[in-house]
């Protein structure tokens, strides 16, 4: 590699356009997730471990910072899901242009908005 | 040509890590479907229903496969990005290892939970 060509990488000069965007938050979703299974798990041995379990998953679902931690996971999975969609899409040559770039990431943005606000309404 | 290859790849080729992202993820995507869908169709879900779902031979397969699959789809997914983000190799090292880690723990947990009961 040239190590004589410039380089910018300060990230506040950038300007990011909507599919950027839609791209990072697909990596920062991923990784939220990530750290999100562990809750599922916790969750999932609990309700299966008897009918005190599933009760006591109940009772921490009626908490307010309980229901914050789930609608997040939710909606980072829901957003993870539509721009993963949009991926494999992408794969059969559909929306590759530039054109269809942005307008995917449009699309992406407001499915994903719809979902995630429709998840906290099923939520609380 | 020289495919892009390093170590730490899951598959040790871009084009193999590429696959695995998208059937994992075909995986990943049913499972959440169906998830999903069974906990908003379930009016009054209660413990009979839900450790029936799980005590269902297809259901822990099922299980079983997204796990494995969150387990590889998340390798590719964290490698990329701690490529691209860290360029120390120790700490590039570090961070993959601990993820690697998370990753078997959760395996392992994933398959108590579904074969403990």
């Amino acid at each position: 590699m040239n190590s004589k060509r410039p380089v910018n990488l300060d990230l506040s000069k950038f300007h990011f356009p909507l599919p950027a965007i839609t791209s990072i938050l697909h990596r920062v979703t991923g990784v939220l997730l990530f750290i999100g299974i562990a809750f599922l798990l916790y969750g999932l041995n609990l309700s299966l471990s008897g009918e005190d379990g599933f009760a006591a998953v109940h009772g921490i679902m009626q908490s307010f910072l309980a229901k914050l931690i789930v609608w997040g996971i939710v909606s980072a999975l829901l957003y993870h899901l539509v721009a993963g969609i949009r991926h494999l899409l992408m794969d059969m040559d559909i929306g590759e242009t530039l054109e269809g770039g942005r307008l995917g990431a449009k699309i992406v943005v407001v499915v994903s908005i719809v979902l995630i606000v429709l998840a906290g309404v099923w939520i609380w | 040509m020289d495919m892009v290859s390093s170590v730490t790849n899951f598959g040790r080729s871009g084009v193999y890590d590429w696959m695995v992202q998208r059937v994992t993820a075909i995986v990943l995507a049913l499972y959440t479907i169906f998830m999903l869908g069974f906990i908003l169709l379930s009016s009054d879900l209660n413990y009979a229903t839900w450790s029936a779902l799980f005590s269902n031979t297809w259901m822990r397969i099922f299980s079983l496969m997204a796990l494995i699959s969150i387990g590889a789809h998340a390798w590719v997914g964290l490698w990329t990005i701690t490529t691209d983000y860290l360029k120390v190799t120790s700490a590039r090292f570090i961070v993959q290892a601990l993820c690697g880690v998370v990753m078997f723990i959760y395996f392992v947990w994933g398959v108590q939970i579904l074969w403990g009961l």
